[in-house]
């Protein structure tokens, strides 16, 4: 948004909480890679230059990216500049920062959908001999105990986890509820090469049928590895991994998990193949079947023959959970009532209609369905940044 | 699509009943009724009428009843279904309904939905033979034949989003919170 701001003159200020990208640097496993190719890793004005255009960023690499972005821009960033509140006055908005007070006119509300870890009541039933971890406190494998691990969730970083802890020796046991399966490639081009080109990434929120939906779907079950590797349930079980249904209660000390496991299967595969459905149709009609490869169409994800509905927390088989249940974002700060009962900011495509002159960025299927990637962010910004022009000089006049 | 399409399911009611509720939540909240009267032996009559949502009391247009009992094998007299036999037709009828509403909404045309529906337990829980074994049923399995204007696959994302959005699949693979008092 600063990039774009500066191309159109406007002043502004950009405030970070800690350093640029600081939830990089500090929120995130070890081993998180990108899930876009560094080819696609785009942000305005600005590429991948590197020498591995297919790869996919680690940790370091996304931190210098970002911070290379920010100096080749002179953005105007204050560090170490935490927001505390923001509050309505005539004709703009006050905002206290743990270096002082700012007025502005337009607010963009950039902190993203990430903030904190999302943590089911029901943690609270977990015994204390079981330590928990969530997706901001795990590191990697050595840091927990011996002794299996439950896995609770199967979006991205639930199945990059359960593989990891796997592999380092550990019994993995995944609840599993409603996931978005895909392929890593398919017919031979990265699977974000199809969501890019074919128009599904760029689908307008406008457009979308049920939006509300969308913006709850869980991250696609991918991974960004040098190989290039599919990750999917069917690997995982087949190298060990237990997969259960979704976590559903913890009642006296035991975990009870869903029956529905099977239909939860069944409608990841189904809307996986209706996706690539759309990928080949999009394919045909736009003449590049030689271009790619030929059709592909990937084993069911098989239902283990039975699964358990149950297990005892108290008895020693799981010494960690790791909740892998998402993220949700934190406006304890913002002291405007843009946000609804359940804590969520109401805005139409990222325009907060209910106060003027605020923004927000960042959050799932905001204007489009690649909002919350990387090469999301252009499309985005210079949409609000015109919008929010537009607001400026209607409120000079 | 919705005007040629006609599954007898007032798709337009139930998706301005969302819009409704979105900006209404406590209208939401319902509460569900039954009350049963002990008559002889397992035999049992189970009514339902009046209910509670949309903010006020409500009431179906007439009393249904339920006779429940056991079969000749437990030495019962038979007067009626058993209430584990209930709890598939809670299941099956869900889902059913489910499927023609989904249908309806997807602008499918059905002929015919028939479900099967078998569920297995071992009857050592319930009579305390073995500890180990649950009362409860050990897997329920449900057969659908769907005679519908839709491809296979249309048809079995029909039943996966029927049990998606399936209030007694959920209460069944689900734990529920049951609190049981003597007044």
């Amino acid at each position: 948004m600063s990039r774009v701001l500066t191309e159109r003159s406007l002043e502004h200020v950009v405030l970070e909480r800690g350093e640029v990208a600081n939830s990089w640097r500090r929120e995130r496993w070890d081993s998180l890679r990108l899930l876009t190719p560094n080819w696609l890793s785009r942000l305005p004005g600005y590429a991948y230059a590197g020498s591995d255009p297919d790869g996919f960023m680690n940790l370091p690499e996304v931190v210098d990216f970002i911070a290379r972005f920010a100096a080749e821009n002179s953005a105007p960033v204050r560090t170490h500049a935490a927001v505390t509140s923001v509050r309505s006055i005539e004709g703009g908005y006050q905002v206290a920062t743990e270096q002082g007070e700012i007025r502005c006119r337009c607010l963009v509300i950039a902190s993203g959908a990430n903030n904190t870890p999302r943590v089911p009541d029901l943690r609270r039933g977990v015994p204390q001999t079981v330590q928990c971890l969530t997706t901001f406190s795990y590191r990697n494998p050595d840091t927990l105990p011996p002794g299996g691990v439950l896995i609770v969730g199967a979006a991205a970083t639930g199945l990059q986890l359960a593989d990891e802890i796997h592999r380092s020796g550990r019994p993995v046991t995944l609840c599993v509820g409603e996931h978005v399966r895909l392929p890593r490639s398919y017919r031979g081009r990265d699977i974000l090469w199809w969501m890019e080109n074919s128009g599904v990434w760029n689908q307008r929120y406008d457009q979308i049928e049920d939006l509300e939906r969308a913006r709850r779907l869980p991250s696609p079950q991918l991974v960004g590895t040098p190989e290039h590797a599919t990750l999917e349930l069917n690997t995982l079980s087949r190298a060990g991994v237990e997969i259960v249904g979704k976590l559903a209660a913890v009642r006296d000390g035991r975990a009870l998990f869903s029956g529905g496991l099977v239909n939860q299967l069944a409608l990841a595969d189904l809307k996986m193949e209706r996706l690539l459905d759309t990928f080949d149709v999009w394919a045909r009609e736009s003449h590049i079947d030689s271009e790619v490869g030929p059709v592909e169409r990937f084993e069911l994800t098989q239902a283990p023959p039975s699964t358990r509905l149950s297990l005892d927390l108290r008895s020693g088989e799981i010494r960690t959970i790791v909740w892998a249940t998402g993220y949700r974002p934190d406006y304890r700060w913002l002291n405007v009532p843009v946000l609804t009962h359940k804590g969520e900011l109401r805005h139409d495509g990222g325009v907060v209609t209910e106060a003027p002159g605020m923004y927000v960025l960042g959050l799932p299927v905001l204007r489009r369905r690649k909002s919350t990637f990387i090469n999301g962010a252009e499309a985005d910004t210079r949409d609000l940044a015109q919008h929010l022009a537009g607001y400026l000089a209607g409120s000079n006049a | 699509m919705g005007n040629i399409v006609n599954n007898g399911v007032n798709v337009d009611a139930l998706l301005a009943a969302r819009e409704a509720l979105k900006n209404a939540p406590a209208a939401g909240e319902f509460t569900w009724r039954a009350s049963c009267k002990w008559l002889n032996g397992t035999h049992a009559r189970s009514t339902v009428q009046g209910f509670r949502g949309l903010g006020e009391e409500q009431s179906h247009k007439s009393e249904f009843s339920f006779d429940t009992d056991h079969p000749a094998v437990f030495a019962s007299e038979d007067n009626g279904a058993t209430p584990v036999e209930v709890v598939l037709v809670g299941l099956a009828s869900c889902l059913t309904a489910g499927v023609a509403a989904v249908a309806q909404n997807r602008g499918i045309q059905l002929r015919s939905v028939e479900a099967r529906l078998e569920g297995k337990m071992n009857i050592a829980g319930i009579l305390g033979i073995d500890g180990d074994i649950r009362n409860g049923y050990d897997s329920i399995k449900v057969t659908f034949h769907v005679d519908a204007d839709a491809s296979k696959k249309e048809i079995e994302a029909l039943v996966a989003q029927s049990q998606k959005r399936s209030a007694v699949f959920d209460i069944i693979t689900n734990p529920t919170d049951v609190t049981v008092e003597v007044v």
